[in-house]
C-alpha cells in the first residue's frame, strides 16, 4: 500500500494525542493550573494536528462533515465521531483541571475511555480490510492501542509505566511481523483464485491493461523500499523500544535525556508505520501479478 | 445508507465469457466514452499525451498466459469490471453515505456529491473496480451504466451497458441473474460460470465463463503433410552428405 506521509503523520501523531489523553483522564500526571494547561495543549495539538493531517489525502475535503453520518457500519466514520465525542468530553474535564483546579474523575474516565476507543477505531479502518491479509489480524488494534499508550505514557511522564510498555510494544511489534508475514499466503488469494483460471494451469501476467501506472497501482501495488524491510525493522526496533528504554532505565534522570527517548521513540513509530504501509500487499496486486 | 440491504428485487450483472473475449479493448473505449459524456463526473485523463499517461476507466482488459501442465500455453483476456457484489465492502466502509447499493436492482453506485475522496471504498475492494478520479477528487466506478438501461429516450436495443452493446465477439452478456429463467443465469448454469475471488467472501453478481477446452487435434490436414522421405536423396542428398565431410 502507497505509504501517504499524511497518513503517516496522522495515526502516530493522533495516537499520541489521544493516548496522552487518556493518561490526562486518569489523573496521570495529576495536575492543574498552568501545567495542567501545557500538558493539554500538546495533547490537542497532536490529536487534533494529526486529525487536520488525514484531511490532505481527502479529494474533497469540504464535504468532511458527511462523514459524521455512518457510523453504523463504517469504521471511518465511527473514528470521526469518537475522536469528536473524546475531545469535546477532555475539553470540559481540561476546563475543570486548568482553571477551576477541580478534577472530575467520571468525567476523565469515560474521556479516557473515548480517547481509547477513538485509537481503536483508527487501527481498524485497516483491521477491517480483508483485501490486505497483513492488517486483517487483531494484532493490528491491539498495536495501535500500545503505541498509543506507551506514547502516551511517554509524554505524560509516567516512566515507570513508560518502561514496562516500552518493551512489551517491541516484543508485540515483532510478533506482529512475524504473523503478518505468513498472512498474505494464510488468506489463500492468487492469481488463479483472482482469475478463476487455475484450473487451466499456471497462470501469469501476459499483457497489462494499460502501459504505464494507474490510480490502482499507484495507491495499492506499491513496492517501492520493501527490500529495505529489514534494515528499517531493525533501525525502527531500535528507535522505539531498545534504545529509549535503555535511555531511560540506565542513566540518572534528565528531562534532556527524556526529551531524547521520546524523539527518538517518535522516529521509531514513524519509520515502523511507514512500514506498515509500504509491505502491506493489497489482493489486487494480483491481477497485475504483483504483491 | 452504507448499511447494505439485505435483499435485492433484481441482481443486474454481467456475464463474461473468457472463451470469446478476443481483448480488443473496444469495451474499455466504449465505456470511457459513455461515461466520460453523460451521468456524473466525467472519467479524466492526467497527461493524455505525455510520457506518463494516466486516467480513470470503470472497465480494464488485462490478459493472461495459462500453461497447463501438458500441452501448449493459452493466452486468455479477462476484462474486469465492478462485480456488483451482494456482499460489497466497498460499500459498508463508505463514511459518508456515497456509495451504496440499490435495493431495486442490485447496482453499486456512488452519490458523487457525498464522496469526500477518501479512498477507502478502493481500498475495501479485492478487484480494484474503484479508480479516484483526480480531476474531480471522487471515487468512479461502474454504474452498470444505470443512465442507459432504463433510458426510454433510446431505442431498446441500446438499453444495456455500452461495453455489452458494443463487444464485437459478444463475449459480454447482462442481465438479472436473480431469475433463474434468464439468458445470463441459463449461461451461467450451461458453462459452469464462476466468481472471482470466491474466498474473500464478497458474493459477486457478475460472473465469468471458463475458455472452452482446447481441441485435442489442431488440424486434420495435418497428417497428410508428414514428410515423405526422413532422409534426403537425389541432389539434395548428395549435397547434404558433401557438405557433412567438409
Amino acid at each position: 500500500m502507497h505509504p501517504a506521509p499524511s497518513i503517516i503523520f496522522f495515526t502516530v501523531f493522533s495516537g499520541l494525542g489521544f493516548g496522552l489523553l487518556t493518561f490526562l483522564g486518569f489523573g496521570k500526571p495529576d495536575v492543574s493550573g498552568f501545567t495542567a494547561f501545557v500538558f493539554f495543549a500538546v495533547a490537542y495539538a497532536l490529536a487534533v494536528s494529526g486529525l487536520i493531517a488525514s484531511s490532505f489525502h481527502l479529494g474533497n475535503p469540504q464535504r468532511a462533515l458527511k462523514a459524521f453520518t455512518q457510523w453504523r457500519s463504517s469504521w471511518l466514520s465511527r473514528e470521526a465521531c469518537l475522536s469528536v465525542a473524546a475531545l469535546v468530553i477532555m475539553g470540559l474535564y481540561a476546563i475543570g483541571v486548568v482553571f477551576f483546579n477541580t478534577r472530575i474523575a467520571p468525567l476523565g474516565l469515560l474521556g479516557a475511555a473515548l480517547s481509547l476507543a477513538t485509537v481503536f477505531a483508527t487501527a481498524m479502518i485497516y483491521g477491517q480490510l480483508k483485501t490486505v491479509p497483513r492488517w486483517n489480524h487483531w494484532t493490528t488494534p491491539l498495536l495501535f492501542l500500545g503505541y498509543a499508550l506507551t506514547g502516551g505514557a511517554f509524554l505524560a511522564g509516567q516512566t515507570s509505566i513508560a518502561l514496562p510498555l516500552l518493551l512489551l510494544l517491541g516484543v508485540g511489534q515483532l510478533a506482529a511481523w512475524m504473523i503478518g508475514d505468513g498472512q498474505f499466503a494464510k488468506a489463500g488469494s492468487t492469481i488463479e483464485t483472482a482469475t478463476g483460471l487455475g484450473n487451466i494451469g499456471k497462470v501469469r501476467m501476459f499483457e497489462a491493461p494499460h502501459s504505464s501506472k494507474n490510480y490502482l497501482m499507484t495507491e495499492m501495488v506499491h513496492q517501492v523500499g520493501r527490500k529495505h524491510r529489514h534494515t528499517l525493522r531493525i533501525f525502527g526496533i531500535l528507535c522505539l523500544s531498545l534504545t529509549p528504554f535503555i535511555l531511560l532505565s540506565a542513566f540518572q534522570f534528565s528531562h534532556m535525556l527524556a526529551l531524547a527517548a521520546v524523539l527518538l521513540h517518535i522516529i521509531g513509530a514513524v519509520t515502523i508505520r511507514w512500514l506498515f504501509f509500504a509491505e502491506a500487499e493489497h489482493t489486487v496486486g494480483l491481477y497485475y501479478d504483483k504483491r | 445508507m452504507t448499511q447494505l440491504p439485505t435483499h435485492t428485487e433484481k441482481k443486474l450483472g454481467l456475464v463474461i465469457d473468457l472463451d470469446t473475449c478476443v481483448g480488443c479493448h473496444a469495451c474499455v473505449v466504449s465505456c470511457k466514452g459513455w461515461n466520460t459524456e453523460n451521468y456524473g463526473a466525467p472519467l479524466s485523463d492526467q497527461q493524455p499525451y505525455g510520457a506518463e499517461p494516466v486516467g480513470t476507466f470503470l472497465n480494464r482488459v488485462h490478459s493472461y498466459e495459462v500453461q497447463p501442465e501438458t500441452g501448449f500455453a493459452q493466452t486468455i483476456h479477462f476484462p474486469k469490471s465492478c462485480l456488483h457484489c451482494e456482499d460489497a465492502p466497498c460499500v459498508t466502509v463508505c463514511p459518508t453515505g456515497a456509495s451504496y447499493k440499490r435495493v431495486e436492482d442490485g447496482i453499486v453506485l456512488v452519490n458523487e456529491s457525498d464522496c469526500i475522496g477518501c479512498g477507502l471504498c478502493a481500498w475495501a475492494c479485492p478487484y480494484g473496480a474503484r479508480e479516484m478520479d483526480l480531476a474531480e477528487g471522487v471515487m468512479k466506478k461502474c454504474t452498470l451504466c444505470v443512465d442507459r438501461i432504463y433510458n426510454e429516450n433510446l431505442p431498446e436495443e441500446d438499453r444495456e451497458p455500452a461495453c455489452v452493446r458494443t463487444c464485437p465477439s459478444n463475449a459480454r452478456h447482462f442481465g438479472d441473474l436473480a431469475d433463474k429463467d434468464s439468458k445470463v443465469s441459463k449461461l451461467v448454469a450451461e458453462r459452469g460460470g464462476f466468481d472471482l475471488m470466491p474466498e474473500q467472501g464478497t458474493k459477486p453478481v457478475n460472473k465469468y465463463l471458463p475458455p472452452r477446452p482446447k481441441d485435442e487435434e489442431i488440424d486434420i490436414l495435418a497428417p497428410f503433410l508428414e514428410p515423405i522421405a526422413a532422409e534426403p536423396t537425389g541432389f539434395l542428398g548428395w549435397l547434404d552428405r558433401t557438405l557433412e565431410k567438409i
